[in-house]
């Protein structure tokens, strides 16, 4: 199903959709009136008190959501422009049903100082397709040696401060750089690894590495980063913020950290975690090749768990573009990392909710309200005054991914000629339509 | 797309057919090499590429052998002397041999993988020589030549690995067609160089050497290296000839026909002792020498003998009946050349 127009009015009733809300964690039939960008009114049984001049746009048949909310994405910008740059990826984002991104830092020159952060936010406005924010890096450089100056970043805007890719190695300086973070309020991302143990590494450790032949990284290395990281939190009180977890141990030890420790840490899935297995591997495909990589069913299992009670608060993609020319090389040549941005939504989706794990506004509370609130990011919610930035969907949709749909410079997409179920049919960013997907063709529209 | 039976990328997923009918032409090929005269026409025209990205003396001498005795044009190329040590990617290497119109590229590689991936590019047939601890289908193909020509019918039969199995190519395509022809196998080697879940593999794993090689009929020795990533993965040569080395005082304990194999090159002292290396047990030159064959059999197999020419000039010589010796799997009449692939 698709919508009937070209753009929106500056004042407009998006009508007879259902209305998710993640605040509420329901769905109903409902009308939301907008104006200059904003919430005006969420009305629910034709109640909505919007003047009959006010355009209506009908929405029947299909959902409408806060629009979502991905705390990790690399957008390339500056410095590796010909992978993605910050309008690629914007438009990527918005064909993906995201309205709200934080780049990692991890460009060339790296995000630590504050004029950079400024220029990437500057940059995100200008293309306006999508809030664009970023966290700014841990350490000078990422290299893991002297803290950045947190309070200029925070000025600035950064939302966020991690190494990301390039753990901090060093644990003093990790728990100074904690303290330091949480005296400002900023939350601390980690991409929890113990390098040691991922040295030469290039797929999950366990039977397809051994069938391969590939140099395995064992699923310890992970979950002694993961524990490490908790563990300062806890001795720190640092509000901490572990991305991409992969394997059952690094999910039980946050489960334990949470419940019994109470340490102020969330956790985030990636949609290729939630869906894929290192099986994949066994055609040598770099599009499959991603840090932490692709692990067992069982750890898989544990993630899609961790999702549904919590443990996992939200789903991120770790959108990492690279260029062909990077990926068409030997597998332990090839770099890591694989776009997620535009199939986010139907994957996790196809994961969660049509296997009835989740409801569908409890997918968007992962996908939105959490992650916008443990970032206090704008966003997440149906509620007057708040931006007027939806995703339109359709649940019942099948479709199959393919590189020309993508509007991201590269095409590393692991999930390319999949079906997947459910699709971002339109989003809407601070009032403006900013996508549309193309309508189904007629093979697929017979699968339905 | 990879096309089925057209590569040579692995032992994994073939079956006991498919190998036998590589062995057995291998058989009928040997016959070449006792003549005074050691060439036939069978793949004249036939143009291979031996890409060696890797430093190799034995399997690329094997191959061109080979190759030459079946009167093949070859070229070989090696990393020092190609374009990728200019910074060309492997993606343009490979689409330059395609369009050079060549019929069969050998291929060597440090990385796994690499063959699946040219094979996933290009038109002509791909024959892995090894790629990192992937496969070395050649290898595993000669071994299982060998032992055939030992033991007979392999079913059955008790195989024994040892050394460094989880770096060792040579191990995973051993297994692999061990078990495609139903022999048993252990591995044995130090924990540290024992691949995860490798027993899901078919295979037994033991770390009392004794005890892995007291019924074997055959033992197959790896090449051990001490160092990965510049960790150590063992404590040196002494601890390891202690408890892995193959020496005359261990095949003491083994049924005395059982015979010891090694892929080459050796570490006389550290994985195998210099007596055993050079004395009657071993049959570790007969694995060279039937390396020529089983790689002619395998060029003639895929780079498609038949396709071009008379079947008369393309067909492999027939085996004489006093070769196919009682014990051995007799040939086929005329092997099968598009069948079984």
């Amino acid at each position: 199903m698709r919508l009937d127009i070209e753009s929106l009015e500056r004042e407009h009733v998006l009508t007879h959709a259902v209305l998710v809300d993640p605040q509420k964690r329901t769905q109903a039939g409902g009308e939301i009136w907008n104006r200059d960008g904003e919430i005006v009114e969420v009305a629910y049984d034709g109640s909505c008190a919007a003047p009959t001049e006010v355009p209506r746009v009908d929405l029947k048949g299909l959902f409408l959501a806060p629009g979502l909310v991905d705390v990790h994405v690399h957008f390339r910008e500056p410095g590796q422009e010909y992978k993605e740059d910050i309008e690629s990826g914007s438009r990527a984002a918005a064909a993906g049903g995201f309205t709200s991104v934080v780049m990692m830092p991890n460009t060339e020159p790296a995000l630590d100082h504050a004029s950079v952060v400024r220029s990437v936010l500057e940059r995100g406005r200008d293309v306006g397709l999508c809030d664009i924010q970023c966290a700014g890096a841990l350490t000078l450089g990422r290299a893991g040696e002297s803290l950045a100056e947190y309070e200029d970043l925070r000025a600035a805007g950064a939302s966020a401060l991690t190494d990301d890719g390039s753990p901090v190695v060093d644990t003093v300086l990790m728990r100074r750089a904690l303290e330091h973070a949480s005296m400002l309020g900023l939350v601390a991302m980690v991409h929890s690894e113990e390098k040691a143990l991922s040295r030469g590494g290039h797929m999950h450790e366990g039977y397809w590495s051994t069938q391969l032949g590939i140099p395995g990284i064992p699923a310890a290395c992970e979950e002694i980063g993961v524990a490490r990281d908790v563990l300062l939190a806890r001795e720190t009180g640092a509000a901490l913020h572990v991305a991409h977890v992969s394997t059952r141990g690094a999910v039980d030890i946050l489960r334990l950290a949470k419940r019994e420790w109470k340490v102020d840490v969330t956790a985030e899935a990636t949609p290729h975690h939630l869906e894929l297995t290192d099986r994949e591997l066994v055609d040598y495909s770099p599009d499959f090749k991603m840090n932490p990589p692709l692990r067992t069913e069982e750890d898989r299992k544990a993630v899609l768990e961790g999702v549904v009670d919590g443990t996992l608060d939200c789903i991120a993609t770790d959108h990492a573009p690279h260029a062909p020319m990077e990926k068409d090389l030997e597998f332990e040549r090839a770099p890591v990392g694989v776009i997620g941005l535009e199939t986010a939504f139907a994957v996790a989706h196809s994961a969660l909710v049509a296997t009835k794990r989740l409801t569908l506004a409890d997918l968007v509370v992962r996908m939105s309200l959490a992650p916008a609130r443990r970032f206090g990011l704008p966003g997440g919610c149906l509620e007057a005054g708040a931006p007027a930035s939806f995703a339109i969907l359709d649940p019942k949709e099948r479709w199959r991914v393919s590189a020309d749909l993508l509007q991201s410079k590269s095409r590393n997409c692991p999930f390319l000629g999949r079906t997947l179920r459910g699709r971002v049919v339109a989003t809407i960013y601070r009032g403006q339509l900013v996508h549309q997907a193309p309508a189904p063709t007629e093979p697929l529209a017979q699968v339905r | 797309m990879i096309q089925p039976g057209s590569h040579l990328l692995g032992l994994e997923g073939m079956g006991a057919r498919e190998i036998t009918h590589i062995l057995d032409l291998a058989m009928s090929f040997e016959e070449i090499l006792e003549r005074s005269v050691k060439k036939v026409p069978t793949l004249r025209g036939r143009t291979i590429v031996n890409a060696f990205f890797e430093p190799s003396t034995r399997t690329r001498v094997s191959f061109e052998l080979a190759q030459k005795r079946l009167s093949a044009d070859v070229v070989n190329f090696s990393t020092g002397g190609s374009s990728l040590s200019k910074g060309e990617t492997l993606r343009d290497t490979i689409a330059n041999l395609e369009a050079m119109k060549v019929d069969m590229i050998v291929v060597r590689h440090s990385m796994a993988g690499v063959p699946h991936m040219l094979a996933m590019h290009t038109s002509a047939s791909v024959v892995n020589a090894g790629d990192g601890s992937h496969e070395h289908p050649t290898q595993g193909l000669l071994d299982l030549y060998t032992m055939r020509g030992r033991l007979g019918d392999l079913a059955g039969r008790q195989v024994t690995i040892v050394g460094d199995i989880a770096h060792s190519r040579v191990a995973r395509s051993n297994i692999w067609g061990l078990r495609a022809l139903g022999a048993h196998v252990t591995v044995c080697g130090p924990r540290t160089m024992m691949p995860k879940r490798v027993e899901d593999l078919g295979v037994e794993v033991e770390y009392d050497l004794l005890r892995a090689i007291r019924k074997a009929d055959a033992i197959n020795v790896l090449r051990i290296q001490f160092e990965r990533h510049g960790t150590p993965n063992f404590p040196n040569a002494r601890e390891y000839m202690r408890l892995f080395g193959i020496t005359n005082e261990v095949l003491r304990h083994t049924k005395p026909e059982c015979f010891v194999m090694h892929p080459g090159p050796m570490n006389r002292g550290v994985e195998i002792s210099p007596e055993v290396a050079d004395g009657p047990r071993q049959v570790i030159l007969q694995q060279v020498t039937n390396g020529v064959a089983v790689r002619m059999a395998v060029c003639y197999q895929f780079a498609g003998g038949v396709t071009q020419g008379t079947e008369e000039e393309s067909a492999p010589p027939r085996v004489p009946a006093s070769r196919a010796a009682s014990g051995r799997p007799k040939p086929g009449s005329a092997p099968r050349v598009a069948a079984g692939a």
